[in-house]
């Protein structure tokens, strides 16, 4: 068992980073996730590995796809403008079949908006933000701890995938400090070994990496086999959590901060007789339609709440599919929605 | 008259490190004598199997059909990010990235000069044809004042697109570079001493110098409209006047 400590969000995800062998990491600073730089910055070049304070997030984001190729662990972070820049790296590592983990603290947007918490670039995490047919793991942590466990996983994920995974947060859980028993570090000698990395074609024929081919035949196969794995990673990798569902006859969707905060509304709730349930998608790509889909036969109302005008809530109306009313709320701009004003939207909705 | 082969020795054959794939360049196309020369090199110093060549977007988009070698196609102008990224996660592996005018000296702006000062220790090769062959033939930030080009079909007027860049200056400029260098290919000294240029940009990589940058001014006959042999006069008499051939820096 590791040892516990008192850490933020940020520092957790680096320190994951760190102890699931993250070799190279490439970031530019932005608020609300300059811990995480600042965490790799400290020990990163301590133990050997590469920190580099990229010129942009392109330039990071570009790092991260060489570092890919050559067949490391490597991660990226930063927050939604900068996230906006990474898009055409992170298309070209699905494009390529690249192994690598994006953080995403988001905070409030369009445009420069402001470094408050906010759950926006759900659109852009799950549906594909840069060119083409691909799709990222997106895994969403609501607290402290989840985030080490996720980032952890992430790593994983990537590799047996070969496909970016983003860890999607907000400067909420970045920032907050919570106690957290860190993983052991991997043993990074014992993962499999990567055949198709660019290491130096010696004893075999040359590696390539590539995104490309101006045969549309043949680009149509390398899609196909994109959408072959992305069938399998619904098939296999949708995790979701459920709190109170049993007997519920209405439940919050929410996913993250805003999920971590509606457990509180559960009690609440439930104090003065309202049988709520929460349902809290940890993969939100691929999304876990299945379930919810079984839980929407069980209850009348699935409500919605997201610091956003209503993202997830699409993928919540697909996954119920008209079973059970499906009314949203949700707060923008970095406002994060209290349990009170979550629970008055709540009573509105239960009979 | 039949010719006995007996007592012929081989002195020019295809590189080692070149496969059989056909060159896609248009005939005349300088890219095409360069990237043979990148191979006799890296076939002169026997690093093959320890080279990682990073493709750009442009007409050299296909690299990855010609070397014998581990290539990665990197996205429009990132190639010397992508380059950090492959050395800094392995630093024995010997890269090298290979970058056209509009990769290198405009959209890849940033991540080009950036490289460059943080001394990485990479061999940049700079193809400077002073327009955006791939694309057909627009402007690029290296097109002579004047020049004719798709998107300049009266000529490259400074007042509206500005002066022909000198990129290698501009890197000649920083403290890291350990050697930076513009030649050319449109004779056979010329094309001599870009070779030797090219062997020691990556020779300084192999001795753990730093960053060498080897500019090459080249033809791109089809967008020029010239035929080969005009192109290379064309290089010698007008372009060697806005961009001097030699050394710029030689810290090695
Ligand atoms: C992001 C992006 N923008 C634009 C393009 C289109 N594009 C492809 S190659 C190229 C210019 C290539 O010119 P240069 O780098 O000078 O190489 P050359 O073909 O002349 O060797 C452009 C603009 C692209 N592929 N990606
Ligand atoms: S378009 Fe120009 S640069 Fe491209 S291959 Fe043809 S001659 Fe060479
Ligand atoms: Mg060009």
């Amino acid at each position: 068992m590791g040892e516990r400590m008192l850490l933020r969000g940020n520092e957790v995800i680096a320190e994951a980073a760190i102890r699931a062998g993250c070799q190279c990491y490439f970031a530019y600073p932005i608020t609300p996730q300059a811990e995480l730089l600042e965490h790799m910055a400290k020990n990163m070049p301590r133990l050997g590995r590469t920190f580099i304070q990229a010129e942009s997030e392109i330039a990071a984001i570009s790092m991260v796809y060489g570092a890919a190729s050559v067949g490391v662990r490597t991660m990226t972070s930063s927050s939604s403008p900068g996230i906006s820049l990474k898009q055409e790296g992170i298309s070209y590592l699905a494009g390529s079949n690249l192994p690598a983990v994006i953080v995403n603290i988001v905070r409030g947007g369009p445009g420069l908006g402001d470094i408050a918490p906010a759950q926006s670039d759900y659109f852009q995490a799950t549906k594909g933000g840069g060119h083409g047919d691909y799709h990222m793991i997106v895994l969403a942590p609501s607290t402290v701890p989840e985030a080490g466990e996720l980032t952890m996983l992430a790593f994983d994920l990537a590799d047996q995938y070969r496909t970016p995974v983003m860890i999607l947060a907000d400067g909420m859980l970045g920032q907050m400090m919570e106690p957290v028993e860190l993983p052991e570090p991997i043993d990074v000698a014992s993962l499999p070994a990567k055949e198709w990395a660019t290491t130096g074609a010696k004893g075999r024929d040359p590696n390539v990496i590539l995104s490309f081919d101006l045969d549309p035949e043949v680009l149509k196969r390398m899609n196909l086999a994109l959408q072959k794995r992305y069938r399998q990673i619904e098939a296999k990798e949708v995790r979701y959590e459920e709190a109170a569902t049993e007997d519920a006859d209405i439940l919050i969707a929410a996913y993250g901060t805003v999920a971590r905060i509606s457990k509180s509304v559960v009690r609440m709730a439930r104090a003065e007789g309202i049988k709520l349930g929460l349902f809290r998608p940890i993969t939100l790509w691929p999304f876990p339609y299945q379930p919810l889909k079984e839980l929407a036969d069980r209850v009348k109302t699935v409500l919605t709440v997201e610091m956003s005008a209503g993202q997830m809530w699409e993928d919540v109306r697909l996954g119920v599919a008209e079973r059970a009313n499906t009314p949203f709320y949700g707060e923008m701009g970095g406002v994060v929605p209290t349990p009170r004003r979550i629970l008055s939207e709540v009573r509105k909705h239960a009979s | 008259m039949p010719v006995s082969t007996e007592k012929m020795v081989k002195v020019f054959g295809r590189p080692g490190s070149l496969t059989e794939a056909r060159f896609t360049y248009c005939p005349g196309c300088h890219h095409g004598i360069l990237t043979r020369i990148i191979a006799q090199t890296i076939d002169e110093l026997g690093i093959v199997e320890r080279t990682v060549g990073v493709a750009p977007v442009g007409c050299a988009v296909f690299a990855y059909l010609w070397y014998r070698c581990d290539v990665i196609q990197a996205s429009h102008g990132r190639a010397s990010a992508v380059a950090t990224g492959v050395k800094r996660a392995n630093p024995n592996l010997i890269v090298f990235a290979y970058q056209g005018d509009g990769d290198f000296a405009s959209i890849g702006t940033a991540e080009s000069i950036h490289a460059a000062n943080r001394g990485e220790n990479i061999t940049v090769i700079f193809v400077n044809n002073q327009v955006y062959g791939m694309t057909g033939g627009e402007m690029a930030p290296t097109s002579l004042v004047g020049q004719k080009t798709t998107t300049t079909p009266d000529g490259r007027d400074p007042a509206l697109f500005g002066y022909p860049i000198r990129f290698s200056e501009m890197i000649a400029q920083l403290d890291a570079p350990v050697y930076v260098t513009r030649q050319a290919l449109y004779d056979t000294k010329r094309i001599m001493d870009a070779t030797k240029a090219i062997k020691k940009a990556f020779t300084n990589q192999l001795e753990g110098k730093g960053y060498s940058l080897v500019e090459v001014l080249a033809t791109c006959p089809t967008n020029w409209r010239m035929k080969p042999t005009e192109a290379n006069k064309h290089v010698a008499e007008v372009v060697t006047k806005v961009f001097p051939l030699g050394d710029l820096i030689d810290r090695g």
